[in-house]
């Protein structure tokens, strides 16, 4: 034992190799996250006050709820927690595999495309181009610049993990993994989209398939984006912050292997009740309730790490957010799948429940990690100490204060609005059939919220300046010298010669970039073929828009109206009494994207043809008050004045007959013509019913003839 | 309802493969020892931390 251990120390001083890890792409990401993370809050508490707020908008399309909604939501999503992904992994993977990453240059890459992909959101989305899938907003050149600069980290992660000195791969590395891999697919599967000019396209499926994938994407998205990332994260960060062994190293890898095999088969959860068939539906739910062992398991392994170290967590303002982190990891684990039970879904969904569920997840979870690893990594990387702890304590219990203020008003609201809308007069009639009396019921909650809101950015903003004073009084260390003996098996000892690489770097990357490639190719190729004779119709009735009504369909999308509005009537009483007739499956076949929503302010819309006049519409879309005193939707007044682009419509319904949509052979062409003429036909008819000043060639005929026609194909009972 | 087969194909696909690093990394050897990982994380070569030089002396015995 005694010679064994001499005989490898000897081989160990003369294999110590000197490196250095690279803080500089570390400290870009970090500064990333701070930035975009206020950007993102501050997104936030603007659509927080705009939603109660209408008059907000000043008037302008680019500041209306429905563009800004996504853009809030975006930000938050891969611009805040993207970022807080790469700052930690391009700082733990150097650690975890003692090496420098693979190449600075990718890095660079990586970190410069990704901001690109944020500006371009942000501009695009304000400017009303999107796809209408929500967290899938981003337009077809933008989704391909994401696979490029996705695949760059990819490459730059894969690789760096070949050159490693350390054998064993640590959990927070197969968590980074199975992220990077895993978001890959679900990006290229429900980007699948045709393009029809330069900024806009059609997603390839249409109505419930399209319903599906992006559904399948969005639970995925949460799954690998905003939580296995952050995973690795915990695992790596609790335990260094705290300076104490996660609890079980065995638990954490059940904990990764466990969710892995779970995780992607909950996604149609998010559409129970909807004209999904049945056994999909049960699929998901089955998997979500399994959710819970794994994700609690490795919540405990998370928490028992601090086991004995409460004294610390009391004095650590560090350790204290990450334990909220853990905590809120736990409660939003143990509510998703509980969201995902159908008697308690048919209450929740919809509502202000859901906001309050993902606030507690990205508020909590996400936001709290990433402030707890921020106060614990600038120090580091500018090699001194914090600059305040007394802030970082008062940013704590601020951004805790703020939580709670958001999220239990929005339960509250949730909740009354859910029952407000099913319940029933002892007669059997609804009680509340206007819709609006259930909005301004829960207007008070709306404001704090608000106010909770107001209240986590402002301890961010408190962060921002604990942190600038931090790295100001210190010297930034952009490379930390370290030293390890290599990986044996990367060495092949060859005849006579110098050591080899156990692997040609080169080549590896290269067979690597192919295969992903040649993958996303596969995929662009035999999907959207399978899918375009699968779209047959079933219910003869249901017809192609017409090229109005597909225009006015583009300008509901443009305009964020799924933000607010549902497009789904489920098979309840109390939402065919209030709507009439539920959705089928059949009539969505031409909607492409499919537009059923997710959170209804305002109501459904899918039975909207026919209920009001057309005036109506006009005089509600100019401003909802003086239609619905007391409404709280946007007005779009610009929609009265600004001229369609008539032209336009020929590459619209070019496109959608290459995704199989019936119309006939060179309609393409005609399609103008039929549109000047139905246009004609509405504005005559609003001059009938007294509308004076009506512009024949004006963006609102478009959409009114869309919400006229909404789910009139089928004659109700 | 062709996208759900689709869907559950490349499910699998990932399913799949995940299987196959787990097993790669069972063959690997890489669960072998399930305690010195979390162990070895805290053990940076990191001057500026005192306490981490603590902590090795403390439970590396
Ligand atoms: C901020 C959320 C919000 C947005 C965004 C929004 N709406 Fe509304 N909408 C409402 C609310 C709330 C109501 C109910 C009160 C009312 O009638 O104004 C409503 C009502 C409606 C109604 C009347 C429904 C009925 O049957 O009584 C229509 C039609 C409508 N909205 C269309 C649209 C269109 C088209 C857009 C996009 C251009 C849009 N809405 C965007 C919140 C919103």
């Amino acid at each position: 034992m005694a010679e064994h251990s001499t005989a490898s120390s000897n081989e160990y001083q003369a294999n110590l190799e000197t490196f250095y890890y690279d803080n500089g792409i570390v400290k870009l990401f970090a500064m990333a996250t701070v930035v975009w993370g206020i950007a993102a809050f501050l997104y936030g508490v603007y659509v927080a006050f705009a939603i109660f707020m209408p008059q907000l908008n000043f008037g302008s399309e680019f500041l209306t709820f429905g563009r800004i909604r996504p853009i809030h939501t975006n930000a938050a999503i891969f611009a805040f927690v993207g970022n807080g992904i790469f700052m930690g992994v391009y700082y733990s993977l150097q650690r975890l595999c003692k090496t420098r990453m693979f190449s600075d240059m990718l890095g660079k890459l990586h970190f410069w495309g990704w901001q690109l992909i944020i500006a371009s959101a942000a501009i695009t989305f304000h400017a009303g181009i999107t796809t209408g899938k929500e967290y899938a907003e981003l337009e077809w050149p933008i989704d391909i610049l994401i696979a490029i600069v996705w695949i760059i980290f990819g490459l730059n992660m894969f690789m760096t993990i070949l050159k490693r000195r350390e054998r064993h791969l640590y959990v927070a590395i197969w968590f980074y993994i199975a992220s990077w891999v895993t978001i890959t697919v679900l990006h290229v599967v429900n980007s699948m989209e045709l393009p029809y000019t330069w900024l806009h396209s059609y997603s390839v499926y249409a109505g419930v398939q399209d319903a599906l994938v992006q559904w399948w994407y969005g639970h995925n998205a949460v799954a690998f984006f905003l939580t296995t990332p952050y995973l690795g994260l915990m695992y790596y960060f609790l335990p260094k912050a705290a300076n104490r062994p996660v609890y079980s190293y065995k638990l954490s890898i059940i904990h990764f292997w466990s969710l892995l095999f779970i995780y992607i088969w909950a996604g149609p959860h998010h559409l129970l009740y909807t004209s999904l068939p049945d056994w999909a539906q049960s699929l998901g739910t089955v998997f979500s309730i399994m959710l819970i062992a794994p994700s609690w398991g490795g919540m405990l392994n998370g928490l028992l790490t601090l086991r004995g170290a409460w004294d610390k967590v009391r004095e650590d303002p560090i350790l204290k957010f990450m334990v909220v982190a853990v905590t809120a990891y736990g409660m939003a684990t143990l509510e998703g799948p509980m969201l995902a039970v159908k008697s308690i879904n048919a209450l929740s969904h919809y509502t202000d429940w859901t906001i309050a569920h993902v606030h507690v997840g990205v508020l909590g979870w996400n936001g709290f990690l990433t402030f707890g690893v921020l106060y614990w990594l600038i120090p580091k990387l500018w090699n001194t100490k914090l600059y305040s702890k007394k802030l970082a304590n008062a940013h704590f219990w601020i951004g805790t204060l703020g939580i709670l203020t958001y999220v239990i008003p929005m339960y509250i609201a949730g909740v009354t609005q859910g029952l407000m809308w099913k319940q029933f007069t002892p007669e059997g009639v609804l009680q509340y059939p206007n819709f609006l009396e259930t909005v301004t019921q829960i207007l008070p909650m709306y404001m704090i919220r608000a106010t909770g809101g107001t209240i986590y950015l402002v301890g961010a903003c408190l962060m921002v300046y604990n942190l600038v004073k931090t790295a100001k009084q210190g010297s930034f260390v952009k490379n930390e010298k370290d030293q390890a003996t290599p990986f044996p098996f990367q060495y092949i000892k060859e005849t006579g010669e110098r050591q080899h690489r156990w692997l040609e770097r080169k080549p590896m990357a290269m067979l690597f970039v192919a295969t992903i490639v040649i993958a996303i190719g596969g995929a662009v190729e035999i999907i959207p073929m399978i899918l375009i004779k699968s779209n047959v119709p079933t219910i003869a009735s249901v017809k192609p828009y017409t090229p109005l009504e597909l225009y006015g369909r583009d300008m509901y999308i443009r305009e964020g109206c799924y933000t607010c509005h549902s497009q789904m009537v489920r098979p309840f009483r109390s939402e065919t009494e209030r709507y009439r007739e539920y959705s089928k499956v059949g009539e969505f076949v031409y909607d492409h994207p499919f537009q059923w929503g997710s959170k209804r302010t305002g109501p459904d819309l899918h039975r909207e043809g026919g209920k009001y006049n057309n005036s109506w519409h006009y005089w509600h879309m100019n401003n909802p008050r003086d239609i619905s005193p007391g409404s709280i939707m946007p007005a779009f007044p610009w929609l009265l004045t600004k001229e369609m682009d008539i032209q336009s419509v020929s590459a619209k319904i070019a496109a959608m007959m290459t995704l199989g949509v019936p119309y006939p052979v060179g309609y393409d062409k005609v399609a103008p013509q039929d549109l000047k003429t139905q246009a004609k036909l509405i504005a005559t008819q609003l001059v009938a019913e007294g509308v004076t000043d009506v512009k024949e060639s004006a963006e609102i005929i478009a959409l009114i003839a869309y919400l006229q026609r909404l789910g009139t194909d089928i004659k109700a009972k | 309802m062709t996208v759900m087969l689709i869907l559950i194909v490349i499910s699998f696909t990932l399913a799949i493969s995940f299987l196959a690093a787990f097993l790669w990394a069972v063959k690997n050897n890489q669960y072998e020892d399930t305690f010195t990982p979390s162990l070895r994380i805290l053990m940076d070569n990191d001057k500026n931390n005192e306490e981490n030089n603590d902590l090795r002396i403390n439970q590396v015995n």
